[in-house]
């Protein structure tokens, strides 16, 4: 059923800018991204959002829909009451280049910024060997599609700028705790996890998995795992003893 | 909606979106956060309330979990040796209740609710806070939420004590065994409940395998660790049935012992 949805879509740049009300037309199953590009073909050509793949699956067309983060492509129109007004913006926390589209390059620095894989010697008969078990986990953060909502709706970035220079945020504490679970991986990590990303600094309250597009249990399975080792390497006493006399390496 | 100015920070930080509004959220964020404060609110006035009333505690063969174990020389009933005299103004129940409230405070999904509720660090997600500086958990004094594992150990000894307890109600008010009341399923559901949310507990998901990287090297412990995992999973939901379970076990024993309810036995 086709109706006219009420829209309201942040325009402007970095030098300032403004909610702007559109009306778009909304046809049965349609998506937010679909409608932005209707508004762009037919009312505001010069309308800059970032896309690609339509399908959750490229991380590119993140935005904030009625106040929460969200992709674009998977957000249904048919969500939403047909009289209400959808309010579009671009993410807020990062620097807007244009209406929809942000900057992003704060987490590419911090990608660049975490220690590679560093993998352990090769066995007796020279090849590396590992079970399935023993990857499951890093493998569910293998989903990411680097949207990086979760680090959008982070607040310890969200709401303090300054934190930027010393927060990784989840999407690359999630890389550290990935790499740390590694059963062929040959760095300690927890020591550079809390000192140097700033894992400290998050307080577990899940907005980062909430809004994860791809269902990765963020908070739960990286996060809190990743402060439970660096427990284990800077806060517990027995665990640090054990390890100082030899009886704990970090398995 | 609310429309406030935006920090000079956070959202209203140069180069992003010049957006007035703290949030755009339409729905009703708040919620959440006002139904946790309510019922933590009421949680800390009763248990306060009871545990300096000292009184109505116990009531043959039950013990409430408030004052169990009940480790002073002033302890009604016989359910734990008595091993000191603290002073007058320090129930029994306070020196126990010390280890709950810690393993709570300091519990992963507790921490959330309360940072959230509480302290607004976030209210809600993309709801800005209203603090101006941050510093999470790496100082004095919320970097102490890194004992949890502690905490989360004296709570098993917790728990062998209060099943001990719903063992002992298998008596009757004469102390001979054979013997069931309602307050006996009662006991035991807040230990079974006190028992999963233990369990659940994501240092203890840790404790028993999330620390090891080659799970195919300890076969027990993955075991262990994928049971834990699935426990874990509902551990939001286990923190709330066993504080609600707590304080219920609580109330219908003080309802026994100041004789406003009487016990059903079924034999």
């Amino acid at each position: 059923m086709t109706y006219q949805a009420k829209l309201r879509v942040w325009r402007g740049d970095a030098e300032g800018g403004g909610l702007r009300d559109y009306t778009v037309e909304v046809n049965e199953g349609e998506v937010v991204l679909d409608i932005i590009h209707r508004l762009q073909a037919t009312q505001a050509g010069d309308l800059a959002v970032r896309w690609n793949c339509k399908a959750g699956k490229c991380g590119s067309c993140s935005a904030e829909i009625n106040g929460r983060p969200r992709l674009l492509c998977l957000t249904r129109m048919g969500d939403f009451d047909e009289n209400e007004v959808v309010t579009i913006t671009p993410m807020r926390t990062f620097p807007v280049i244009r209406d929809l589209v942000t900057d992003v390059s704060y987490n590419y620095e911090k990608a660049a910024s975490i220690p590679g894989f560093v993998p352990r010697e090769k066995g007796p008969d020279g090849v590396h060997r590992m079970q399935q078990v023993d990857v499951e986990r890093s493998q569910e953060f293998r989903k990411c599609i680097e949207c990086f909502l979760c680090q959008d709706v982070c607040h310890v970035v969200r709401d303090h700028e300054d934190n930027k220079k010393v927060y990784a945020g989840p999407r690359f504490l999630m890389r550290i705790a990935e790499l740390d679970m590694h059963p062929l991986d040959n760095l300690d990590r927890r020591k550079v996890a809390q000192e140097n990303f700033g894992l400290g600094m998050c307080n577990i309250t899940k907005c980062c998995s909430e809004v994860c597009p791809e269902g990765i249990h963020i908070t739960d399975n990286a996060l809190i795992p990743l402060k439970e080792r660096v427990v284990d390497r800077k806060y517990d006493p027995l665990t640090w003893l054990g390890a100082k006399i030899g009886r704990r390496p970090h398995p | 909606m609310t429309t406030t100015a935006p920090a000079p920070t956070g959202t209203g930080a140069p180069g992003r979106a010049r957006i007035a509004a703290r949030h755009l959220r339409t729905d009703t964020w708040w919620v959440q956060p006002a139904i946790t404060v309510a019922v933590l609110v009421s949680f800390i006035i009763y248990s306060t309330i009871r545990a300096f009333e000292d009184a109505h505690y116990f009531v043959e063969p039950y013990i409430s979990p408030f004052y169990s174990p009940c480790i002073t020389k002033s302890c009604q009933g016989d359910t734990f040796p008595e091993l000191f005299s603290g002073p007058a103004f320090l129930t029994p129940a306070i020196y126990i209740l010390i280890l709950p409230l810690g393993f709570r405070l300091t519990c992963y999904y507790y921490r959330k609710a309360y940072y959230r509720s509480f302290w607004l660090s976030p209210p809600a997600c993309a709801v800005a806070e209203p603090h101006t500086t941050y510093t999470g958990e790496t100082r004095f004094p919320l970097i102490f939420q890194n004992i949890h594992r502690y905490f989360f150990i004296a709570g098993l000894a917790l728990n062998v004590v209060l099943t001990y307890d719903a063992i002992l109600g298998f008596r009757d008010e004469h102390g001979e065994w054979g013997h069931m009341g309602l307050g006996t399923l009662i006991l035991l559901g807040n230990a079974a409940l006190l028992w999963l949310y233990s369990l659940s507990c994501h240092s203890c998901r840790h404790i028993v395998g999330g620390k090891i990287n080659s799970f195919s090297k300890h076969p027990v412990r993955y075991q262990f660790w994928q049971v834990v995992s699935k426990l874990n999973g509902s551990h939001m939901k286990y923190a709330w049935v066993s504080l609600f379970g707590v304080a219920l076990t609580d109330f219908y024993i003080r309802l026994l012992a100041t004789n406003a309810f009487s016990d059903p036995r079924f034999f």
